[in-house]
C-alpha cells in the first residue's frame, strides 16, 4: 500500500473514530431536552459524557488537520465549497462547546435550559451537517478542471445527502441513548431503556436506507462495481438490526457495540465507495479530485506516518484509560 | 469585476483577523493560568493547607469558563483556512498541513483529554494522578502553542521547503520546527500568556484586597502570582526586543513600517509619538518626539547599526519580484496600524512590568493590601495582557503584507475562488454576533466567579464531587 492510500485509510479511520465516540456524546445531547423528567436527571445525562466528549471531538479536529497535511486540494475543495454548511456546523459546535461549562455556572432555571437546548441543536446541527457533507463527497458536487467548487448551497441537498444526514442523525441518537442505557440507573435508565427500543426502528429503517443508497450512487455516480462497497454496507445493516435486537432484549452491552459498529460502518462505507476518489465532481467527472491528485508529496507523508505511528497508540492508551477511570453507572 | 475581487479579499482578512484576536484573547489566558493553578494545586498537595485547594478551585473554575471558548474558536481557525483561503491552502498544505496535523495528534489529544480528567477525576483519582493531570494538561496547551506557532512561522520566514509546480513542498520537517523565527515566537507568546495569566491572578486578588474581603486567603495567590509576572514581564520585554532583531534581518519592511522609518538609516533615532509621517506623500512626522540612536540599538543590537527604510526595501522588492507579481506591486505594509501596534504592544508590556515592580516591593513590605489606589491599577492592569497581545498580533500580521507567506504568495492572490461576498458577509456576521454574545456572557460570568467568595462552595454544584471546578 502507498503511503497516500494509507492515508485516505487514516482519515476514515479519524472519522470513523469519530462517528462512533462523539456519535454517543451528541446522540445524548439530542436526547437532552427530551429524556429527563427533573434536573437532577439532566445533570446525570451531562456528566455521562462531561469528561470525554472534548477528547471525543478531537478526533474532528485531527481529521481536519490530516486532510490538510495529506490531501491539501481536497481540504481547499472542500472546506471551500462546504462553506455555509461548515460555519452551521460551527455555530452549532461552538454554542455546544460552551453548553458543557457554562451550563452549571448558574441556577436558573431559565440559564440552564438555555444551554441544554444550545447542546441539543448543536448536537443535531452538526450531525446533520457531518451526514449531508459527507455523503456528498460521493454524490458529487459541481467542480470546475481547476479543482474549485462552482455550486451554492442549496447545491448540497437532494434526496440522498438528505437522507444520509438524518440517518446520521438518527444513528446518533440510538447510538446515544444505548450509551445512557449503561450510564443511567433508576427511572433515567428505564426511560433510556424505552427511547433506545423506540429509537431503534427509524434508525435500522433510514441507515439501512442510506446503506443501500450509498451503494447505488457509488454504482451510478462513481464508477464502482457493487462489490466492495456492498461489503460495509451489508455489515453495517446487519450491525443496526442487531443493535435494534439486543436493545429489544436489554442486552445493553451488545446494543452499543452494534450501534458504535454500525457508526463506523456508516463511514466505512462512504470511503470504501468513494475510493479512488476523495470527492466526484458532477460537471465532469474528470475533474473529480483523486487520491493521487490530491496528496501531499511523498515526504510529507512520511513524516506524517512516523508522527501517526508514535501517536495513535499513546493517545488510544491514554483515551482508553479515561473511559475506565469514568466506567460504572452514574448514581 | 476587479473591484468585486478585493473586496472578498478584505472581508475573508477581516473574518481572518476577527476571530484570530478573538481566540488569542483566550489563549493567553489558558497558557498562563493553567500552570499558575497547577502551582496552587501542587502547593496544596505538598503542604496539605486547604486555602491552595480553595485557591485552585477558584481559578480553576476562571480558567475552565474560558478554556471552553479558546476550544470552540479554536476550530474556528483551523477550518477558516480551507474555507476562506483555499489557493493558500493548496499552496501550503504540503508544508502548513502538517504542524496543524502533529498538533492534533501530538497535543491537543493530550490536553483535552487530561483536562476532562482533572475535572472530574477529583474523587476518582489518587491525589497523585490528579495532580499529575493538570501537569500534562498544561504540557499539552503548550505543545499546542508550539505547533501553532509552528505553522504561522512558515508564514513570516518560510524554511525547509521548495517549490514545485506552483506548491511549496517540505524538505526538511526539522528545518521547520526548529526554525529560530518559530522558537522566538514560542518564547514570546509563552511568556506572554503567563503574564497574562499571572496578571489576573493578581488583579482578582487586588480586587479583593481593595474591597477588603477573603485578605489572608489571596494573600498567597497574590504573593504567587508576583512571583511570575516580575520575572515574565521583566523578561518578556527582552525577549521582544530581541526578537525585533531577527525581525530586521528576516522581514525589515515589518520593523521599517513598525518605526515609519522611510528612509535607511544609522544611529536611527526611535519615535516614542508622531503625529503624521505615515504615508508615501507625507513622509515626515508633524510633530515627533525621538531618543537618539535606540531605534538602531532595538534593531540592529548595536547603537550605530543601519536600519532600512521603507522606500529602499519597496524599490529592492520591486526589483526583487518583478517576475513573479508585475512591476505595479507595491511591497508598503499598513505604516501607521503597524506603527501604533507596535507601541502599543510594547507600552503596556512596559507598564505591566511596572506594576509588577511595584507591587512586588508593596508585597514584601507587606503593604500591598491596604494600598487600595494601588490594587485598582493591579485590576485594571488584569486587562492589559489581552490588549497587547491583540497588539502584537496586528504588529506580526499586518507587518507580514502584502504577502501572505513572505516572499511567496501574495495575500491578495490566496483567498478562496468559489467564496463571494455574500457567503463572507453572512459568515462575517454570523462569527461577530455569535461572538460578541460570547464575550458578554463570558465578562458576566467571569466576573461572577471571580468576585465570589472562595471557599463558600456555590450552591448551584450541590451534588457534584468538586464544588467549583465541576460542569
Amino acid at each position: 500500500m502507498n503511503l497516500q492510500n494509507l492515508w485516505f485509510v487514516l482519515i476514515a479511520v479519524l472519522w470513523s473514530g469519530y462517528f462512533l465516540l462523539e456519535g454517543f456524546d451528541f446522540g445524548v445531547g439530542m436526547l437532552l431536552p427530551f429524556l429527563p423528567r427533573d434536573e437532577p436527571e439532566r445533570q446525570t445525562m451531562f456528566e455521562s459524557i462531561g469528561p470525554v466528549w472534548d477528547g471525543n471531538e478531537v478526533w474532528l479536529v485531527v481529521a481536519g488537520g490530516a486532510t490538510f497535511a495529506a490531501f491539501p486540494a481536497w481540504y481547499a475543495t472542500m472546506f471551500s465549497g462546504f462553506y455555509l454548511a461548515l460555519l452551521l456546523a460551527l455555530f452549532c459546535l461552538i454554542v455546544r462547546v460552551v453548553s458543557f461549562d457554562w451550563r452549571s455556572k448558574a441556577t436558573s432555571p431559565r440559564w440552564r435550559s438555555v444551554w441544554t437546548w444550545a447542546n441539543a441543536i448543536g448536537s443535531f446541527g452538526a450531525s446533520l451537517v457531518w451526514g449531508v457533507g459527507l455523503a456528498n463527497l460521493l454524490y458529487g458536487v459541481p467542480i470546475a478542471s481547476s479543482g474549485d467548487y462552482t455550486g451554492n448551497f442549496w447545491d448540497l441537498f437532494n434526496g440522498y445527502t438528505v437522507v444520509a444526514g438524518l440517518a446520521v442523525v438518527l444513528v446518533f441518537c440510538f447510538h446515544g441513548a444505548n450509551y445512557l442505557t449503561l450510564k443511567a440507573t433508576g427511572d433515567l435508565l428505564q426511560r433510556a431503556t424505552r427511547t433506545a427500543r423506540l429509537l431503534s426502528f427509524p434508525a435500522v429503517l433510514v441507515g439501512a436506507g442510506f446503506l443501500a443508497w450509498t451503494v447505488v450512487v457509488a454504482v451510478d455516480r462513481n464508477d464502482k462495481d457493487v462489490f466492495p462497497p456492498v461489503l460495509p454496507a451489508a455489515l453495517g445493516i446487519a450491525a443496526l438490526l442487531l443493535a435494534a435486537w439486543f436493545a429489544a432484549r436489554r442486552r445493553e452491552g451488545l446494543a452499543f457495540s452494534m450501534t458504535a459498529l454500525g457508526s463506523i460502518l456508516l463511514v466505512a462505507t462512504l470511503f470504501t465507495s468513494l475510493y479512488p476518489r476523495v470527492m466526484v465532481s458532477s460537471t465532469d467527472f474528470a475533474n473529480s479530485l483523486t487520491v493521487q491528485n490530491a496528496a501531499s508529496a511523498h515526504y510529507t507523508l512520511q513524516v506524517m506516518s512516523v508522527v501517526a505511528l508514535i501517536c495513535t497508540p499513546i493517545v488510544l492508551l491514554y483515551q482508553g484509560w479515561t473511559y475506565h477511570v469514568f466506567r460504572g453507572r452514574l448514581a | 469585476m476587479n473591484v468585486l475581487a478585493t473586496s472578498t479579499v478584505d472581508l475573508a482578512r477581516i473574518q481572518f483577523a476577527t476571530t484570530s484576536i478573538y481566540h488569542f484573547l483566550f489563549v493567553p489566558l489558558t497558557l498562563g493560568l493553567g500552570p499558575i493553578v497547577a502551582v496552587m494545586q501542587t502547593q496544596w498537595h505538598r503542604s496539605g493547607d486547604e486555602r491552595w485547594l480553595k485557591l485552585t478551585h477558584f481559578f480553576g473554575t476562571l480558567f475552565l469558563i474560558n478554556f471552553a471558548i479558546g476550544v470552540a474558536t479554536g476550530l474556528v481557525q483551523e477550518f477558516q483556512f480551507g474555507m476562506n483561503w483555499s489557493v493558500y491552502s493548496k499552496y501550503v498544505g504540503n508544508v502548513f498541513g502538517a504542524p496543524l496535523a502533529i498538533e492534533g495528534l501530538a497535543a491537543f489529544f493530550l490536553e483535552s483529554t487530561f483536562l476532562g480528567l482533572w475535572i472530574f477525576g477529583w474523587n476518582r483519582l489518587s491525589p497523585r494522578v490528579h495532580l499529575a493531570t493538570l501537569w500534562i494538561a498544561v504540557v499539552g496547551t503548550w505543545m499546542s502553542a508550539y505547533f501553532i506557532l509552528v505553522a504561522n512561522s512558515f508564514m513570516q520566514d518560510p524554511v525547509g521547503y521548495k517549490v514545485e509546480n506552483g506548491q511549496a513542498v517540505l524538505t526538511s520537517v526539522w528545518s521547520l520546527l526548529s526554525s529560530t523565527w518559530a522558537l522566538y515566537a514560542f518564547g514570546h507568546t509563552i511568556f506572554a500568556g503567563l503574564t497574562a495569566g499571572a496578571a489576573v491572578v493578581l488583579g482578582v486578588c487586588c480586587w479583593h484586597f481593595a474591597r477588603g474581603r477573603n485578605v489572608e486567603l489571596f494573600r498567597p495567590a497574590a504573593t504567587l502570582a508576583l512571583i511570575f509576572l516580575v520575572p515574565v514581564s521583566c523578561v518578556n520585554l527582552w525577549f521582544g526586543s530581541h526578537f525585533g532583531i531577527l525581525v530586521e534581518e528576516l522581514q525589515p519592511m515589518k520593523i521599517a513600517a513598525s518605526e515609519a522609518q522611510w528612509a535607511t538609516c544609522s544611529s536611527c533615532s526611535f519615535s516614542l509619538f508622531q503625529i503624521g509621517g505615515f504615508t508615501e506623500s507625507d513622509e515626515k512626522p508633524s510633530f515627533s518626539i525621538q531618543v537618539p540612536d535606540l531605534l538602531s540599538f532595538l534593531a540592529t543590537g548595536s547603537l550605530h547599526g543601519t536600519v532600512q527604510g521603507l522606500n529602499n526595501l519597496n524599490t529592492q522588492y520591486r526589483r526583487q519580484y518583478l517576475r513573479q507579481n508585475g512591476p505595479s506591486q507595491s511591497y508598503l505594509p499598513p505604516v501607521a496600524a503597524i506603527y501604533w501596534s507596535m507601541r502599543g504592544m510594547a507600552y503596556l508590556g512596559s507598564f505591566i512590568a511596572l506594576v509588577a515592580i511595584v507591587g512586588a516591593v508593596l508585597s514584601w513590605r507587606r503593604k500591598l493590601e491596604s494600598w487600595r489606589w494601588f490594587c485598582w491599577v493591579a485590576v485594571v492592569t488584569a486587562f492589559l495582557p489581552f490588549l497587547a497581545a491583540a497588539f502584537g498580533w496586528l504588529l506580526t500580521e499586518l507587518g507580514r503584507q502584502p504577502w501572505i507567506v513572505q516572499g511567496e504568495l501574495l495575500t491578495a492572490k490566496a483567498n478562496s475562488p468559489s467564496v463571494g461576498t455574500t457567503w463572507l458577509a453572512i459568515s462575517l456576521t454570523v462569527f461577530v454576533t455569535l461572538y460578541i454574545a460570547l464575550l458578554v456572557v463570558d465578562v458576566w460570568l467571569m466576573r461572577r466567579y471571580a468576585e465570589r467568595d472562595p471557599g463558600a462552595a456555590p450552591t448551584e454544584e450541590a451534588g457534584a464531587p468538586a464544588p467549583a471546578v465541576g460542569y
